[in-house]
């Protein structure tokens, strides 16, 4: 390997810092409508860095007048560990992500949006009103990362035990073990 | 006199058999074709834009307060209930033996396999997902290695882009032959579990072949498959094909026009596409309302784009339907497969970059530097950088996402997987009220729910 000879450098400087101009549609059309909103393309997927505040604007917006028909996931990430994290210029990074990923069946066409979510009030409008798909998903990143949903119908535990004190796919909640007792077991182990 | 030889007449019935077979088969596509219209044309569907006073705002969302009142009773079936495929738990609020409303209560198998997805490497990664949705382990790795090669900006080779949709099409065979089978069980028809599942162990024996194990593959991994297709492979899935194609029509027979399973199952669980679309449901559940949306045709991966084959929908959006749609689509996979066999290129079955892949194991003999390299590609893994993005395919159960986020280093910051068992459950919401319960099972059954998949 001592003989390859040292790869090139073809790393095309960013052009300009600047917002990108979408060459998405659709995102050229939300970010007219939501000027706090920045596109950004990753790997080829449009991707829209909303406000938190309009989140739900946002959605709405997809779906009723851009025919996003169906939102198929909510998740988020905790970016807690991850210091060297690129964001587009003119968001400031928080703590959590949240992300749905719309598609749009009569466009034949995907988006993503993006919110940044801080620590100290881990909380986002829910598009349960808009898309009741969204129900369990939410649920799923309440349960797991502590996010809470406003408007949400019943935000309650979905994988995790009702009376579990935590939230799992936090950084900072480490795996470990969890003492299993059994009645009428002497040894406690 | 020649005294007439076992052999002969063994052959001569098998060869009649065989023409018997096939004329069943081409009856049964027949048939198919009137059932249910056969979609050919590309990508995007029309669809009216959902108005203000639309279905989907009205959906009941179950949960909150369930009611004080004495005249209704709740009864909990699950977790440990041999129609709920697993530990499925559903709380139902009945009025005598009417079902008013359903609440699927989920968790039982949660195992944190995402966040075991963090603490893995991207090579030990599809070792992971795998488990997930064990009745087609393959889609879920196709899934998470598509993610990763996308972050890594690799192509594959064309011969491992060809394994890998003749896999996924045998996998996605004998996903649907196990629901035939789970489906027959749950409403009675006892025989055709034995059936469904004579079929699908012929098609588990062949992943076997290729794999080596029979389920929980970890075969296609980032870069390509582990291993080329043995010796012999065009004759045993030929031989595949024959047998699952026969089984098809002998379902089909026993059931399609059976009065009693149409009893059970015509106008049962009906859902309309607005509210399969609001309720997050996709795959054979959107396309029994009538909606032909399938990733394969309208967002084309693999080498899709290459074969022949039609997207199954039906009009009904009822349990029939989704039961039809499943049996059609398995002579579907039977002809990708056939155009596999065909078509099949020659060359690598993965990626030769050395950053990925390990050296091949001859090499590993001869070579220190073969060994430190295969070495350090197991415990260390390799770096992808840093990115997200989200992929999705078609599974047999509908659209299967893998969003996954690195930070550059060689694991995964969040390892996501939209599993499509897990948004398909709350279309239950719309299917359930109003229904008998023990309608409720036949429902339950035709969502084809996989916990491992809906708890992760």
């Amino acid at each position: 390997m001592a003989d390859t000879p040292p790869r090139e450098e073809n790393h095309e400087p960013p052009e300009d810092e600047a917002p990108v101009s979408p060459s998405d549609e659709v995102a050229a059309a939300v970010l007219e409508r939501f000027p706090g909103t920045v596109f950004h393309e990753s790997h080829g997927q449009p991707v829209l860095l909303v406000d938190r505040a309009s989140w739900h604007d946002v959605a709405a917006f997809l779906r009723d007048e851009q025919r996003f028909t169906q939102c198929v996931d909510v998740t988020a990430v905790d970016h807690l560990v991850d210091a060297a994290r690129a964001l587009p210029p003119g968001v400031a990074g928080e703590r959590f992500e949240v992300v749905a990923n719309f598609v749009s069946h009569p466009r034949n066409r995907r988006i993503r949006t993006i919110s940044q979510v801080p620590e100290g009030d881990p909380s986002v409008a829910s598009l349960v009103d808009l898309y009741p798909g969204v129900g369990f998903p939410e649920r799923e990143v309440f349960d797991l990362f502590g996010i809470r949903f406003e408007g949400h119908p019943d935000l309650t535990r979905i994988l995790m035990p009702d009376d579990w004190v935590g939230f799992p796919l936090r950084k900072d909640d480490a795996p470990a073990r969890v003492p299993v007792t059994f009645k009428g077991d002497p040894t406690p182990r | 006199m020649r005294p007439i030889r076992r052999g002969e007449r063994a052959k001569r019935a098998s060869s009649q058999e065989r023409r018997a077979s096939a004329s069943r088969v081409s009856r049964l596509a027949a048939s198919a074709t009137r059932n249910l219209e056969h979609q050919t044309d590309e990508g995007a569907q029309e669809l009216a834009p959902l108005s203000p006073e639309a279905k989907a705002r009205e959906l009941v969302f179950t949960g909150g307060p369930w009611p004080d009142v004495d005249d209704t009773m709740i009864l909990n079936m699950g977790p440990q209930h041999p129609s709920t495929h697993g530990v499925l738990r559903i709380m139902m609020e009945l009025d005598a033996e009417t079902v008013l409303r359903a609440k699927p209560v989920i968790g039982y198998l949660h195992t944190g396999m995402e966040k075991t997805g963090e603490e893995l490497t991207y090579v030990q990664g599809a070792t992971n997902v795998t488990r997930m949705d064990y009745a087609a382990p393959l889609s879920n790795e196709l899934v998470f290695s598509m993610a990763v090669e996308r972050l890594l900006d690799v192509e594959v080779p064309p011969r491992a882009t060809w394994i890998r949709m003749l896999m996924v099409e045998v996998n996605r065979m004998a996903s649907h032959l196990l629901f035939q089978a789970t489906n027959g069980m749950d409403l009675g028809a006892v025989s055709m579990m034995i059936y469904g599942w004579r079929e699908r162990e012929l098609a588990l024996r062949f992943l076997e072949a290729v794999t080596g194990l029979r389920m929980n593959h970890n075969y296609i991994r980032p870069g390509g498959v582990a291993a080329d297709l043995h010796d012999g492979w065009e004759s045993d899935l030929l031989a595949l094909c024959d047998q699952v194609e026969r089984g098809v029509s002998e379902y089909a027979e026993l059931l399609v026009d059976n009065p009693i399973w149409r009893e059970r199952t015509v106008g049962i669980g009906v859902i309309t596409t607005e509210q399969a679309l609001a309720l997050g449901a996709t795959g054979p559940i959107l396309r029994s309302t009538g909606f032909a949306w399938d990733l394969r045709k309208a967002q084309p991966y693999l080498a899709y784009d290459d074969v022949d084959f039609d997207v199954i929908y039906a009009q009904r959006g009822d349990t029939f339907d989704r039961f039809q749609i499943r049996l059609y689509e398995i002579l579907e996979s039977a002809k990708i497969v056939r155009q596999c066999v065909e078509k099949m290129p020659a060359g690598d079955f993965r990626v030769q970059d050395r950053k990925i892949t390990p050296p091949p194991r001859a090499r590993i003999d001869e070579s220190m530097e073969a060994l430190i390299h295969h070495f350090k590609l197991f415990t260390e893994g390799f770096r992808v950088p840093p990115g997200e993005t989200y992929v999705a395919i078609e599974s047999p159960r509908g659209e299967i996402g893998c969003y996954l986020v690195s930070d550059g280093t060689s694991k995964p910051v969040r390892m996501h997987i939209r599993g499509p068992s897990f948004s398909n459950l709350q279309s239950m919401d719309a299917m359930v009220p109003g229904c008998l319960f023990a309608d409720a099972v036949a429902i339950v059954s035709s969502i084809d729910p996989i916990m491992g998949e809906v708890d992760r």
